[in-house]
């Protein structure tokens, strides 16, 4: 068995996660060819074949001719599995390769077991194993969920190339908002999700964050709804962080929320549900009401 | 010009999930079923669109699933949509993102869209396929994850969002299709006056049957919640205990009160 590993770069750089795709094939128990749309400098650390096609003619997002070299090196190297990263890049252009190939896709993939495949659903609560029934199986995996795997060595390179009309125009890159406040370096950091509720809860929360020298973060509904600011957002599309005490106050744990704070000293949730999926990386889980125990709990912080 | 909206109703997240009779899929007995949060970002920028073509302009509603969607479809009505197709499928969660993508190009290949928006994923599958599919089936243009969209003379200006909040900014001519992003917009809540206007609207109902033509390609062996990993505590009962036990904590396990 053999799967196509679909790496990524992004400003000229060879995104680490790549290495992850290494670490899903090592489970699964296949051989390997990669493909990148990128550079020569710097190539992976990795001694297979590697069809390389150049970012600079190509763009680093052009989902037409990324998919039409794609299906190239389908065709050289006839994969059981096309593996893509569960990413930006990754979702976007794996179901333009699965169609044209009348492949299954299984979508953000925690696990292999038994040639099915682990999948959360419901928001994290719940899972499904999945069992596909092509020849070809197109699979995008959750970032983090597999290890990193560096190989080493220095890959074969095949270049790729491609021409012939787009449908769609990467005009570039636009930078993250500037942020006013940097919570990577905040020692305590108290967030507010959805579950407080209301915008007018905000200061109850950051009240908390205050009695314990901390800042206020937020879940991405809260800043969406602009109850606060993005620079306080964590989360896959925020700001990491690893504070030594991480308060989550109703926020489910979503798995863009969790890759932002997981690596937290010290966590506790608040939430009125106690199967949220926040509970299977919190130290403690609170079971309660976010607004009847965070002012009772700063009340109490503050004598 | 001609455009499509395509929502799902999913459950409650809040809500327990257990298991139906045949292990695939949860049981829906007791849940509580709204749209889809991304198809609302959805639904909110179509109508933004269509307000702004102004006459001339048709907005359709479209969901496949059993009779209770059509709650999410008036909805969807009363945010502003034209008029709906619902195409009826009691056994929708049982296909699969490929199937459910033909059933939606199959409707839309005979009826001239121009431009088709899609949420980037559903909340309780979550397989961020059916849009882009969909694009693959019609030969449409496609961008995912929209959280920045501009119409202007055939031409869409879109910023995709990308990881750590950059954003890639793509141009794209229709026929096009976009899957959009939470927090591309604030999607509007139904006035009253705007429900009533809503239940004049026509919403055709399609069997599922005269659409659908493609076999499943994955199959849901098995629905089940995760294995719990164990370690942490959790603590019931009454919040001034609650308290106590939380700063007890905090002292003994971590340095943030000293
Ligand atoms: C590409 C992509 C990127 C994303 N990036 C991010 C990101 O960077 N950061 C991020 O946070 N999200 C991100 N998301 C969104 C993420 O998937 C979730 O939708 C989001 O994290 C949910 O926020 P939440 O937990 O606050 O809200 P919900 O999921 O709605 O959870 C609310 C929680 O509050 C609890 N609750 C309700 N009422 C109460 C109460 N009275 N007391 C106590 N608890 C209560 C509920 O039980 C529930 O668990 C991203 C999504 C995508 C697709
Ligand atoms: N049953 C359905 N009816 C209508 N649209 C759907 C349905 N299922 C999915 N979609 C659309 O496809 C998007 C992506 O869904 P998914 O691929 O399941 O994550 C959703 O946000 C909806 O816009």
């Amino acid at each position: 068995m053999k799967a196509l590993l679909i790496g990524e770069y992004r400003e000229g750089k060879l995104l680490e996660s790549t290495y992850e795709l290494l670490g899903f094939a090592d489970q699964l128990g296949v051989e390997t060819a990669m493909l990148m749309v990128g550079s020569e400098a710097p190539l992976p650390a990795y001694g297979g074949t590697l069809y390389l096609a150049d970012a600079a003619t190509c763009d680093e997002y052009n989902p037409d001719l990324h998919k039409k070299m794609i299906l190239e090196a389908v065709q050289k190297e006839n994969p059981d599995y096309i593996v893509f990263l569960h990413s930006s890049y990754g979702w976007d252009l794996a179901p333009r390769v699965a169609a044209a190939l009348t492949a299954a896709q299984v979508s953000e993939v925690i696990a292999c077991v038994d040639g099915s495949f682990e999948v959360g659903c419901c928001n994290a609560k719940m899972r499904r194993t999945v069992k596909t029934s092509t020849a070809k199986t197109v699979v995008t995996i959750q970032a983090g969920a597999f290890p990193i795997l560096q190989p080493g060595g220095s890959p074969i390179v095949q270049k790729l190339a491609a021409s012939g009309g787009a449908a769609l125009e990467f005009v570039g890159y636009e930078p993250a908002e500037k942020k006013d406040v940097d919570l990577a370096k905040a020692e305590v950091i108290v967030s507010a999700g959805r579950g407080v509720g209301k915008k007018d809860n905000i200061p109850t929360i950051a009240a908390l964050a205050k009695a314990l020298g901390g800042e206020l973060g937020a879940s991405r509904p809260v800043v969406d709804a602009e109850w606060v600011s993005h620079s306080h957002q964590v989360g896959t599309t925020g700001q990491t962080v690893s504070p030594k005490l991480y308060v989550a106050c109703g926020i489910s744990g979503a798995i863009q929320h969790l890759a932002g704070m997981k690596k937290s000293d010290f966590i506790i949730a608040i939430n009125k549900d106690k199967d949220a999926p926040i509970g299977e990386i919190a130290d403690v889980l609170v079971v309660a009401d976010v607004m009847q125990f965070v002012p009772a709990l700063t009340a109490k912080l503050a004598r | 010009m001609k455009l499509l909206v395509c929502i799902k109703q999913v459950p409650d997240l809040e809500s327990r999930f257990k298991p139906n009779a045949e292990g695939n899929w949860f049981n829906e007995t007791d849940l509580a079923f709204r749209m889809n949060e991304y198809d609302e970002y959805a639904v909110e920028q179509a109508v933004q669109l269509r307000e702004s073509l102004g006459e001339g302009t048709e907005l359709t509603v479209l969901s496949i699933g059993p009779d209770r969607v059509v709650e999410a479809i008036k909805k969807s009505l009363a945010m502003g949509c034209d008029n709906a197709a619902h195409i009826q499928d009691a056994a929708a969660s049982a296909k699969d993102p490929w199937q459910i993508a033909s059933i939606i190009a199959a409707y839309a290949k005979e009826r001239g869209f121009d431009l088709i928006f899609t949420g980037m994923q559903s909340q309780d599958r979550g397989s961020a396929q059916v849009g882009v599919t969909v694009a693959e089936l019609l030969g449409f243009a496609c961008t995912t994850t929209v959280v920045g969209f501009a119409y202007d003379n055939g031409t869409i200006t879109a910023k995709r969002e990308l990881e750590g909040g950059i954003k890639g900014v793509v141009k794209l001519k229709i026929p096009a299709l976009v899957t959009c992003q939470l927090g591309l917009n604030i999607p509007r809540y139904p006035t009253l006056p705007n429900i009533m206007k809503a239940k004049k609207k026509e919403i055709v109902a399609i069997p599922v049957a005269d659409l659908l033509t493609e076999e499943s390609l994955a199959m849901t062996t098995r629905f089940h919640p995760p294995a719990k990993k164990g370690g942490g505590i959790v603590l019931e009962g009454d919040v001034g205990e609650l308290v106590e036990k939380v700063i007890a904590m905090l002292k003994e396990k971590t340095t943030v009160l000293r």
